[in-house]
């Protein structure tokens, strides 16, 4: 049996992506600048892409713009927004439990010249508005933080936070990586107050190598490219538009009721729960705050997760330690540091992460694989 | 410049008396290997006691000298310059041409050295020096003759055509491979085994190799890492048949029946056992280690003496008297060092005690092995049995 549950480092494309994405690079190639037909039909799929996600998201489709990916996203709204408010203040806020796309793009800016206040967080991993308010200064420009974490799965709680900023002074820009909740969760980032929102195609069953960042109207940002003019000048290059087909394609079938969707996961992820705790010496993460169903972080104390993880993957189920982005450098991971893990569990955890092709049965087997791996890697780990 | 032939130089290969041909046969055999993948059309060919590389049309010069720079067995290559054979009045015309066309960028001394193959040539070889050396003072003002220590050395050899050559590009040395037997490398994900296997097959040694490995406690990618440096000491070693063996149900059968602190050596003669088994399997003359005298707990004259106890072949370890610093300098030469560095676990770090045993004495060792009496053989013989085999390319 094949168990995949690793959905938050990527995800299996839906059969029909796969096919739009083909059909749009074979059949309708045309490049949206071409005056010609074949052009026409190529600025369909990424006028149809900014149509999706507008939707999707309650903003405007002047405000959609595309990227090659969350990474990109990130970078373009902390740097680009950072850059375009500079003259005004230097100092910049986020959370010290950001992906490394937010994170490192901050610690870009700091040998830029800005100042940056990383916001400790609970020991479920939220962020307090108290915390945030205490960190705003008058010359914050900006502010970041995530609507998922991608490691404990944590949802912040955006909508507090922007009124904290946006009541200290309404001109500072908030930014949300979404990339872990877009289309999960509801998230309109208009009537919350956020400025920019950035998003990935690959986490929700798209194609990788393509992603979106929504910039409220009126909102500064410098570019980060400088090209041909495409999308106002704002992300200039050719669109990737077989990618971008394919991303409002795979948004529009996840957002798809996706109430029931998350209860159906929320139902699978408690059962999971509920039969890891029968194993001693486990421990989940983040559970003292609201998180999301899709992901799922696990300490197994007195196993190393590397060895697990091998172990699992053996029988066919893979999964990651702490987080897949996180883990290929060989530190521990700074997010459950950051929420005060003991550190019998700091090397030890696993990050489980589902998708709607998640089954019990799936649940069942890994349990019963745990059940039998975990007190056989115990005795054959060194203490 | 357009160089149309290389003239290949080998340094200990010209000492070998009537062996001399296996040899050279061996070194055009790897030299064609080498250029391969190389763009161009390349004829490699001996003749009078020097092997040569025509390439005629076009061809990727700086990939071309990079190829040959990992042939075992090149001392030295010169890039010629091939004319036809029109006369001594045109050839001096032609030898100027090209010295300017080298060589007018500063002040050098030179001297000229000819030989001709054609005994019938007008002009023996002190006498073509001599109008040489004269040509080129005459119409190089920048040019004066030194004939003990000159900066260039101008060599023309008088053939069917002309070859004209002035630079000589370091070779590796050593022994084309292929002329020394082979040998069975225990090659791990580490810096020292790659620059001990590429060592011996310097010395004209084919290598087969074996690693162990152990799932789920070493990943794919551990793996992965393994069949790579494999690959990049075969663009050098020539084609390399790697024995993957799953050594997983050994150590932990090992970790359940042995003292924790002799682990480690316990583990390495069973790896030193079954690499010796793959080796006389497949006729290799000997095992090939990184092993330098001290470096780790399993690297004591101590350890060493009692890993090296269970084999019967030789047990070569080209880097026994190395600092690390000595080796990591060679593995970043041979490029082995960039990926020997990336970080996964590897057989040897998991089931590591904390305090192993430095001066392990042979007794107590094969004592603590008797332990393992009731399983081992059939551990061993089911590794030897499901052992992966590949064979790396470069």
């Amino acid at each position: 049996m094949t168990v995949y549950l690793d959905n938050a480092a990527t995800t299996k494309a839906y059969e029909e992506v796969g096919d739009l994405v083909r059909k749009v690079m074979c059949e309708e190639y045309g490049n949206p600048s071409s005056m010609h037909s074949e052009g026409m039909a190529g600025e369909k799929y990424v006028n149809k892409g900014k149509e999706s996600l507008a939707r999707i998201l309650k903003v405007k489709e002047k405000e959609i713009y595309f990227t090659s990916g969350g990474t990109e996203s990130d970078n373009l709204a902390l740097i680009g927004g950072a850059r375009a408010l500079s003259r005004r203040g230097k100092h910049l806020i986020t959370t010290c439990i950001e992906h490394p796309a937010v994170y490192n793009a901050m610690k870009y800016l700091e040998e830029e010249g800005f100042e940056v206040t990383y916001l400790p967080v609970t020991g479920g991993g939220q962020v307090e508005s108290a915390t945030l308010k205490e960190a705003l200064r008058d010359d914050t420009i900006l502010v970041s933080v995530m609507q998922v974490n991608n490691e404990i799965g944590t949802l912040l709680n955006i909508k507090e936070l922007v009124q904290t900023v946006k009541e200290f002074r309404a001109d500072i820009l908030f930014h949300v990586d979404g990339i872990q909740g877009f289309a999960k969760y509801p998230f309109f980032p208009a009537k919350l107050g956020v400025d920019l929102y950035s998003l990935s195609g690959h986490k929700i069953h798209g194609p990788k190598g393509v992603g979106a960042l929504y910039i409220r109207e009126g909102a500064k940002v410098r570019p980060l490219l400088y090209g041909g003019g495409q999308q106002k000048d704002m992300r200039p290059g050719t669109e990737n538009v077989p990618g971008i087909a394919g991303l409002a394609l795979a948004a529009e079938m996840l957002w798809d009721n996706h109430g029931e969707k998350e209860a159906r996961i929320r139902s699978l992820r408690n059962y999971f729960i509920a039969g890891l705790t029968k194993l001693p010496e486990v421990v989940i993460h983040g559970e003292k705050e609201e998180t999301s169903a899709y992901i799922l972080s696990v300490g197994f104390a007195g196993v190393k997760s590397e060895v697990l993880l091998h172990g699992l993957e053996e029988k066919g189920i893979f999964v990651s330690s702490g987080s897949a982005c996180a883990s290929n450098h060989p530190a521990i991971s700074g997010v459950l540091k950051a929420i005060h893990t003991e550190s019998a569990y700091l090397d030890s955890t696993l990050r489980f992460s589902f998708s709607e092709e998640t089954t019990s049965e799936q649940i069942d087997y890994t349990l019963e694989v745990l059940y039998n791996i975990v007190p056989l890697f115990r005795k054959y780990t060194r203490r | 410049m357009k160089y149309q032939t290389f003239l290949i130089k080998y340094g200990e290969i010209g000492l070998k008396g009537r062996n001399r041909f296996i040899f050279e046969d061996a070194l055009v055999r790897q030299i064609k290997f080498a250029l391969k993948k190389v763009d161009g059309k390349f004829a490699v060919y001996k003749s009078q006691a020097r092997i040569y590389v025509d390439c005629d049309g076009e061809y990727d010069y700086d990939e071309t000298v990079e190829a040959l720079q990992r042939v075992f067995g090149i001392v030295g290559i010169c890039p010629v310059v091939r004319f036809a054979e029109e006369g001594f009045a045109a050839l001096k015309k032609e030898v100027l041409s090209h010295m300017q066309e080298m060589y007018s960028d500063k002040e050098y001394t030179f001297k000229v050295e000819s030989r001709r193959a054609n005994k019938s040539y007008p002009l023996n070889s002190m006498e073509i020096n001599r109008d040489l050396g004269e040509v080129i003072l005459e119409g190089m003002p920048n040019m004066t003759v030194d004939v003990h220590h000159p900066e260039v050395l101008v060599n023309v050899e008088v053939r069917n055509e002309v070859y004209l050559y002035t630079q000589v590009i370091e070779g590796p040395g050593g022994m084309p491979v292929g002329t020394n037997g082979s040998a069975m490398l225990l090659l791990s994900g580490g810096i020292d085994s790659p620059v001990a296997g590429y060592m011996i097959a310097k010395r004209g040694v084919s290598l087969e190799a074996t690693y162990f490995h152990a799932p789920p406690y070493t990943s794919e990618r551990a793996k992965q890492k393994v069949v790579d440096l494999a690959k990049i000491v075969a663009r050098s070693a020539g084609p390399i048949k790697l024995n993957i063996v799953n050594f997983t149900d050994i150590q932990l059968y090992i970790y359940d029946k042995c003292p924790h602190d002799e682990l480690t050596i316990i583990m390495r003669r069973y790896m030193m056992r079954i690499a010796e088994h793959f080796a006389k399997e497949s006729g290799c003359l000997g095992l090939v280690t990184g092993e330098s005298i001290g470096q780790v707990a399993s690297q004591t004259m101590q350890s060493l003496a009692s890993t090296n106890e269970v084999c019967t072949l030789p047990v070569y370890r080209p880097l026994i008297g190395f600092d690390k610093r000595d080796i990591v300098e060679i593995s970043e030469k041979i490029d082995t060092y960039e990926t020997s560095i990336l970080p996964f676990e590897d057989c040897c770090t998991i089931f590591v005690a904390k305090h192993p045993v430095t001066k392990p004495k042979l007794e107590v060792i094969r004592k603590s092995e008797e332990k393992l009496a009731e399983q081992i053989d059939e551990l061993v013989a089911t590794a030897i049995e499901t052992t992966e085999v590949l064979n790396v390319r470069p």
